[in-house]
Order: structure tokens, then C-alpha cells, then sequence
């Protein structure tokens, strides 16, 4: 079995640092020209992100006219139906911790793509139906003042962010303490002969987070080293004796860790975490819409919108999954320490979680408010 | 382990922590005030919402006339408007010589109106002390560009009382393609020293005193 050098620790970390980095990338390169604190610094705008900005805007603004051209002219709910699409693209494109937050869960999770996919449509969804949902009973059915919606979506923010902070909370408990338990177990440099001894290391995994698509149910409940803990959900041809030399730690799965029907459960929470809380934007649009006798087209152009949203984060996230599928083919090579990469990554990724519920609670991360209602 | 985390903190640092998209664009048209000793005593701003914040923010409101509202009927808005306005400095930095001017809470004159569908929010900022400047720079942004500034193409600013001065507006102006490349090529973890855009792409307020 390979003790591995610690040297080579340094070179982990650099990666683990990159994939994160690559996938903060994907937002922060957006977030970053505007990052300015409240406060006499004048905003960046430019390149990309500003061409970016500058687009939904445009989406936007054209939106209105296009809500009172539909009064009169039906074909003009198309246009309108069109151009909220690209808006929901361009829009999800700029800043928002959507993004950040799914991607780094698939991360942490090492959840497949089809599986982003389903979570970044879900929670786009859910988020045009909570804004329906706020217009359609406090203006529309109750007549509340655009106060009382403001008042409404802060309540709804205040849950939403907490629930990241608490998916973030869980996932850096599993992933950070699997991590360090590792770590040192590196550090003594165990060797994998020692059967009984990584059994008592696996009692430490029940932590449910690690599913696989095929049902292999109570049948892979032997000791060979076949290992469940790294974005192995999609390539199980490998051979598992080679498995258990490469990864150096061998676990026998549990049959809940196997069945690979509890990720819809669990992704649940993080669907509604980032899905709860309503775009401004589609509220003030179903407002407007309310205010010119067409709820229902606001209705059709919030949905769409969402759809737009989901299509921009469904791609982000797969390039968060397809880094981390990179990061499982290079800890492969590498034996021992590639496990480590991985929990790394994982906490990593779990931090990142925390990190957003933390800010976005705190006030630290300016979201979206409604000004001044 | 300690360096994963230092790492992890160093890439969350880069998140930047304004994150928003324009939801309200608001026209301004704003009043430099003089006193007749040259000092100037306040600044009168007066802020039309997009048709769509407008028919927003007066949703659920009472009126005597459908899709109508005097100012009586508004007071209540104005009054959250104003006050909520405090958290962000009410957008406005001003500068005197080069010295930071601070700014009082909006005297209690403010108000809104409503016509053809847009809100406008009239407020007066004074000047904690008036002050005397050679170079007098008031700028209008918002740093989380939640709101949209411009001004008014028409009337976009006017100096009251200071017959001698010059005033000088700057609008915003798009990037040209080499800046933005440019801008591109910072480092994110590096503060942006070399390139003053800020200052090339807000709403800025130059007046020149004799």
C-alpha cells in the first residue's frame, strides 16, 4: 500500500483549490466587477459581465412595453413569452447564489449531471411559482401594498438562506469530519492489509450522501475495497480489487448508500433552499401585468422565465460536475492521497455552501431588495 | 489541513459580496443650492421611477380615483422611500476640494407624485455645513447597481444661486471594447488601482467656483 509523502499533501491542496476556484470562477467572474461594498466605490462594469448586464437589462426593459402591446395585440404575448426567455438566460448568467449554491452541492454531494440538471430546472421552477404564488394571493387576491410583498419575501429570504446555511452545516459535518478522519489516517500512513480495522473506519460513513443510479442493494455488502465516496456513481466497470489498492481505504457499502433513492429526498432541501425565494424582477413583471388586466400573461412570462433561469444554471452546474468528474479521474491515478483530494473538495465545496447561507443571512452578500417598499 | 481552509476562505473572498441586477431605473434631475454667500447648502434631487417599479411600488395603495394618487395619498410611500433610503447614503457622494461633504437626512419637505404612470421622489439632502469649494463633485450611483441611475436628458442638472460657478455634467459612458478587454485581464483577487472606472461611468456633478 502507498504511504504517501507529504509533499505531495501541497500538490492536493493546489488542485482542490483550482476545481473550487474553477467552479467559483463560473459565478465570481460575474459577482466580481460589481464586488464593492456598500459605500462610495462606484461600480465596475465591463467586459463579459458587463455585456452580460447590460443584455437583461435590455431584456427587461423592453418587457412593459410588450405587457401593453399584449393588451391590444395578442401576437405580441409571444414576443413577450420570447424575450423573457433570454431575459431568465441573461439573468441567471449575472450575479446570484443559485448558481454557486447548486454547484457546490453537486460538488459536495458528487451528485451526476442528470441529476444538476433535475435540481437546477426544479429550483428555477419553484422559484417563478413562489412569485406567482406572492403576487397572485397578496396583490392580486388580498390587494397588499407592494410593502406587504416586500415584507412577504423577506420572511421567505430569511428561511431560504438559513436553509443554505443549514444544508451547508450538514454537508461540511459529513464531508469536513470524513476528511480529517482521512487526513490522519494518511498521516500515520495505515496500510490497507488491516481488513478489520478500515470496517471500524467505515462505521464513521453513514452519512447517506453518497447514492448510486443502479440498485445494487444488500449485494455489494462484501469487503472487497470498493470504494462509494467519489463520483464513482457513473463508472462502475472498474475493476474493484485495483479499487482497493487505488483508493486505500476499503468500505463495505451500505445497502441505503446503494439504492440511489434518496437523492430527490435530499435534494429536496436544496431545491427549496434556492428555489424559495422570488426574483424581483418576475414580481415587479406581475405586478405590471396585474396592473394591466393581465395577470395570466405575467403568469406565462414568469414561467418562461424560469425556464430561461434553469437553462443557464442546468449548464453551470454540469461544468461544476464534469470539474469534479476531472478531479475523480486525476485522484484515481493517484493512490492513497486521491481519496484525499476528494474529501478535500467535498468540505471544500460544503464551505462554499456555508459560506453563501452565512453571507446571505447576514447581509454580507447585498441580494436583491426591494427598495424602498 | 490548516492551508485547505486558508485556501477555501481566500476563494470565498473572491465571491464579491454585491450581488444584484438593475430592477428599478430611476431618471433624476438634480438642484445644486446656494446660499448668497457662494456656500453651497443642498442638494435637491428629483427621482422618476421606470414605469414598471412605478406601477409596483403603488400597488394596493388607496385612492380616491383608480390609477390616481395626490400627494396626501403617497405620503405614507414617500416616508418609507426616504427612510429607507438612509441605509444606502441615499446614493449620493459629495465632495468638496476633495474632502468628503456629509450629507443630513432629507429635510421633511420630500414627496411624491405620481402622473402619467410614473413616481417621482423629490427629496432636498443638506449639507450637515455648507461649504465654499473651488471644485465641488457630487456623484449618483448605486454600488449594487440594484437601481439604475441617469439623468434626465433634458433638464439633467441646475445650479441655484451660484451665478459665477460652472457646472458640468458627466454621463455615463459605455466601454469601448479595448477597456473592457483591458478590465478583463485584472486579476480578480487584485484591487483595480491602475484603471479609475468608477469614476468614468458614474453620474458625476462638477461645478468650478471663482
Amino acid at each position: 500500500m502507498t504511504q504517501v509523502p507529504r509533499l505531495h499533501l501541497t500538490q492536493y491542496v493546489l488542485l482542490v483549490a483550482c476545481i473550487l476556484l474553477f467552479v467559483a470562477a463560473i459565478d465570481c467572474a460575474f459577482a466580481q466587477p460589481f464586488g464593492v461594498t456598500r459605500g462610495p466605490a462606484p461600480p465596475e462594469l465591463g467586459g463579459f459581465a458587463g455585456w452580460i448586464l447590460a443584455k437583461q437589462a435590455e431584456f427587461y426593459r423592453t418587457l412593459s412595453g410588450l405587457i401593453r402591446a399584449a393588451k391590444a395585440d395578442g401576437s405580441a404575448a409571444y414576443t413577450l413569452l420570447g424575450i423573457s426567455f433570454l431575459y431568465g438566460i441573461f439573468h441567471a448568467a449575472g450575479p446570484g447564489h443559485g448558481k454557486a449554491v447548486i454547484s457546490s452541492y453537486l460538488v459536495a454531494n458528487d451528485e451526476t449531471w442528470r441529476r444538476g440538471i433535475v435540481l437546477s430546472f426544479a429550483s428555477a421552477i419553484l422559484q417563478a411559482f413562489t412569485a406567482v404564488a406572492v403576487v397572485g394571493i397578496a396583490a392580486a387576491l388580498l390587494g397588499a401594498t407592494a410593502k406587504a410583498m416586500g415584507n412577504t419575501v423577506r420572511v421567505i429570504e430569511i428561511v431560504s438562506y438559513a436553509l443554505i446555511m443549514l444544508i451547508g452545516l450538514r454537508l461540511l459535518w459529513v464531508k469536513g469530519r470524513a476528511f480529517l478522519r482521512l487526513l490522519r489516517e494518511e498521516q500515520q500512513a495505515h496500510h490497507v492489509q488491516d481488513h478489520s480495522h478500515h470496517h471500524h473506519a467505515h462505521d464513521h460513513n453513514h452519512d447517506h450522501d453518497h447514492h448510486h443510479d443502479h440498485d445494487h442493494h444488500h449485494a455489494h455488502n462484501h469487503d472487497h475495497g470498493h470504494h462509494h465516496h467519489h463520483g464513482c456513481a457513473h463508472s462502475h466497470d472498474h475493476d474493484h480489487e485495483d479499487d482497493a489498492s487505488a483508493w486505500g481505504h476499503a468500505h463495505a457499502p451500505e445497502p441505503q448508500e446503494l439504492t440511489g433513492k434518496h437523492w430527490l429526498r435530499r435534494g429536496l432541501a436544496a431545491i427549496i433552499a434556492v428555489g424559495l425565494r422570488p426574483c424581483s424582477g418576475a414580481i415587479i413583471v406581475l405586478v405590471f401585468a396585474l396592473a394591466q388586466g393581465l395577470f395570466w400573461i405575467g403568469v406565462a412570462s414568469t414561467f418562461v422565465m424560469g425556464l430561461g433561469t434553469a437553462i443557464t444554471v442546468a449548464a453551470i452546474a454540469t461544468l461544476a460536475v464534469g470539474a469534479r468528474g476531472l478531479a475523480d479521474r486525476f485522484a484515481k491515478a493517484r493512490p492513497g492521497a486521491g481519496m484525499l483530494l476528494l474529501r478535500g473538495l467535498e468540505t471544500a465545496a460544503a464551505l462554499v455552501i456555508v459560506f453563501f447561507g452565512a453571507a446571505l443571512l447576514t447581509g454580507y452578500i447585498v441580494s436583491e431588495r426591494l427598495l424602498g417598499v | 489541513m490548516l492551508r485547505i481552509f486558508l485556501v477555501a476562505l481566500a476563494t470565498l473572498s473572491i465571491i464579491a459580496p454585491a450581488q444584484a441586477h438593475p430592477h428599478v431605473w430611476v431618471t433624476m434631475r438634480t438642484d445644486l443650492v446656494y446660499a448668497p454667500d457662494g456656500r453651497i447648502t443642498g442638494i435637491r434631487h428629483a427621482w422618476s421611477f421606470d414605469d414598471m417599479f412605478s406601477t409596483f411600488a403603488v400597488q394596493g395603495l388607496e385612492s380616491k380615483e383608480k390609477g390616481k394618487f395626490t400627494r396626501e395619498e403617497l405620503a405614507p410611500l414617500a416616508k418609507v422611500n426616504v427612510e429607507s433610503l438612509k441605509e444606502f447614503d441615499y446614493f449620493t457622494y459629495a465632495s468638496a476640494d476633495g474632502a468628503k461633504i456629509a450629507l443630513a437626512d432629507p429635510t421633511p419637505d420630500y414627496w411624491l407624485d405620481y402622473n402619467d404612470q410614473v413616481l417621482t421622489l423629490n427629496f432636498t439632502l443638506p449639507l450637515k455645513t455648507p461649504v465654499k469649494a473651488k471644485e465641488l463633485k457630487i456623484e449618483i450611483y448605486d454600488p449594487t447597481i440594484f437601481v439604475d441611475f441617469s439623468f434626465d436628458k433634458q433638464n439633467p442638472a441646475r445650479l441655484v444661486g451660484a451665478p459665477k460657478c460652472k457646472l458640468d455634467v458627466q454621463l455615463p459612458r459605455e466601454m469601448t471594447f479595448a477597456e473592457g478587454k483591458k478590465l478583463s485581464e485584472i486579476p480578480a483577487d487584485e484591487k483595480n488601482t491602475t484603471m479609475a472606472w468608477g469614476a468614468q461611468f458614474a453620474n458625476k456633478l462638477l461645478v468650478h467656483c471663482p
